[in-house]
């Protein structure tokens, strides 16, 4: 059985100010297994942040239910784990006592939830900065503590929306072999939501794509690179012919988005 | 040479502040002690502080500083009581904002002197009818600036919290009053400034004790160095109240620091 489905899902916003109803997103299918690294590639405003905030329950879809486990998300919940592309952690906590947040509203006590914490700080390799605030911290650090606190709960599935979108390509290319090399060692299902064709191959297992608005599903791209992966790997050939093939595809779609854009204008 | 928005030197800004001190003193004085105006409407520096220091040592001029002080805190202390927890809930749940926000928007246009008349007929000349003019004058802004700030709560880390599990009374507790308490602290200390207008002026009627009171005593007896003393005085302990607010909040709040 799927771990996540996704099941004719849609989303269309009202007009603004009685203007024409706008589709963002078309119907969408789609099956996760367990332990998939998924990216949800496409160029902007396609609605792929549409989908994983609605995978995540902060918005409802249209039409359509997903499915987590075979229960369907009504709203937010500490099993789907979410990374923003904002720095959302809570400026009045330290590093510490963000990542703990989850665990704390849930009640765990203190003792359990310390021992927790010390481990995804080590993780994310934060030792040293437990009681930093947030601004105190560089983009990079701030994104490495959302994602501890977002693992920290154990969550079913974590999603993650453009989460290193705000950083520098160095930082970026660090924070993507943190990531990818946490998930290799303790699996887990992931949904990485980005318009980067780089970050959407190296990380991914499947990488889907998605077409310019309204958004759906254009292409289903296995990635069946051998891991551990390395930064190395993104000059491989086997890297290139990916990148080539997706590059093609996202063209278009970045070029239809560009045509609808000037014929609105 | 002066160029838009390039930065002053710490020094020559201070230099510059108390320059200006200096110049209004001495034009003060140039046409008070040089014979310019008339010495019935205005009192020259000097004997400002002759009178000042007379209040002080025989008048015991600081009794009334001391009462004016309690007046100030205790009004605002009560407001700051009622009107916090009333601003979060307006701010936090929009059908409670559509209750009150039309009535407190309101009520805070009707001037808190306005009110003094019919706060005396209610509570006396007492000290009770000073503490409501400062609570009057103060709780409906209180109310209004702190709904404002807490309705525009960042709404990423309202989602980020109940991403982490978050219960809709966890998100008031433990995201929205922490976000907003440093600004709300702000607001608190911003109309701790006007209340002390309206403590002036509560003194001014109906009172027998406090520095209005000294001011409005003053004026009949054309004792201008006095009543110029007086606004000095409160001036300064305005000043210093706000100083104090304001390492409080660092204190209090150091996270919320550039």
């Amino acid at each position: 059985m799927s771990k996540l489905l996704i099941e004719g899902v849609s989303r269309t916003f009202a007009g603004v100010g009685g203007g024409q109803p706008v589709q963002a997103l078309q119907p969408v299918d789609l099956a996760v297994a367990a332990n998939d690294f998924i990216t949800i590639l496409g160029p902007s405003g396609c609605g792929k942040s549409t989908l994983l905030r609605i995978v995540a329950g902060l918005e409802a879809p249209s039409t359509g239910r997903v499915l987590l486990d075979g229960r369907a998300v009504t709203r937010p919940g500490p099993d789907r784990g979410m990374v923003f592309q904002s720095y959302t952690l809570f400026p009045w906590l330290t590093v510490a006592e963000n990542i703990g947040f989850g665990l704390r509203e849930q009640g765990r006590p203190e003792r359990e939830r310390n021992e927790i914490v010390a481990s995804y700080i080590d993780l994310v390799g934060l030792r040293g900065f437990e009681n930093h605030w947030p601004k105190q911290l560089s983009g990079g650090m701030q994104q490495r503590t959302a994602i501890a606190r977002a693992l920290a709960n154990d969550p079913e599935i974590l999603l993650l929306d453009e989460p290193f979108g705000a950083l520098d390509n160095q930082t970026r290319g660090l924070m993507q072999e943190l990531l990818l090399g946490i998930w290799e060692r303790r699996k887990k299902t992931v949904l990485f939501v980005t318009h980067d064709i780089e970050e959407a191959i190296f990380m991914a297992s499947r990488v889907i794509v998605m077409s310019a608005r309204p958004g759906r599903i254009k292409s289903d791209v296995p990635v069946d690179l051998p891991h551990p992966r390395y930064y190395t790997l993104k000059t491989s050939p086997e890297f290139s012919a990916l990148k080539a093939q997706l590059t093609e595809d996202i063209r278009i779609e970045a070029m239809r988005t560009a045509q609808t854009q000037s014929a609105q204008a | 040479m002066l160029r838009p928005l390039y930065p002053v030197q710490p020094g020559t800004r201070t230099v510059l502040g108390i320059t200006f001190f200096v110049l209004f003193v001495a034009f003060w004085a140039w046409i008070t002690l040089g014979g310019h105006v008339n010495r019935i409407f205005l009192a020259d520096p000097l004997s400002m502080l002759k009178d000042g220091w007379r209040l002080l040592v025989e008048d015991r001029f600081w009794l009334d500083i001391l009462i004016t002080i309690w007046r100030v805190f205790g009004g605002f202390v009560l407001a700051s009581i009622v009107a916090v927890p009333i601003g979060i809930a307006m701010g936090a749940w929009k059908p409670v904002e559509a209750f009150l926000e039309p009535f407190v928007s309101f009520a805070r246009y009707l001037p808190a002197s306005a009110f003094i008349p019919l706060l005396i007929l209610w509570a006396g000349i007492g000290e009770l009818e000073k503490l409501l003019v400062i609570f009057v004058g103060s709780v409906f802004q209180i109310i209004l600036i702190v709904a404002v700030k807490v309705g525009a709560t960042r709404r990423d880390l309202v989602e980020a919290a109940y991403t982490l599990g978050a219960t809709d009374n966890g998100i008031v507790k433990r995201v929205i009053m922490p976000a907003n308490a440093p600004e709300i602290a702000e607001t608190l200390r911003l109309v701790l400034g006007w209340a002390w207008t309206y403590v002036i002026v509560a003194e001014l009627i109906g009172s027998s004790s406090g520095i209005g009171y000294m001011i409005i005593n003053s004026q009949s007896r054309l004792a201008t160095g006095q009543i110029i003393f007086g606004i000095i005085v409160i001036g300064l302990i305005g000043l210093l109240s706000d100083f104090a607010f304001k390492a409080l909040n660092r204190w209090l709040y150091p996270w919320s620091l550039a």
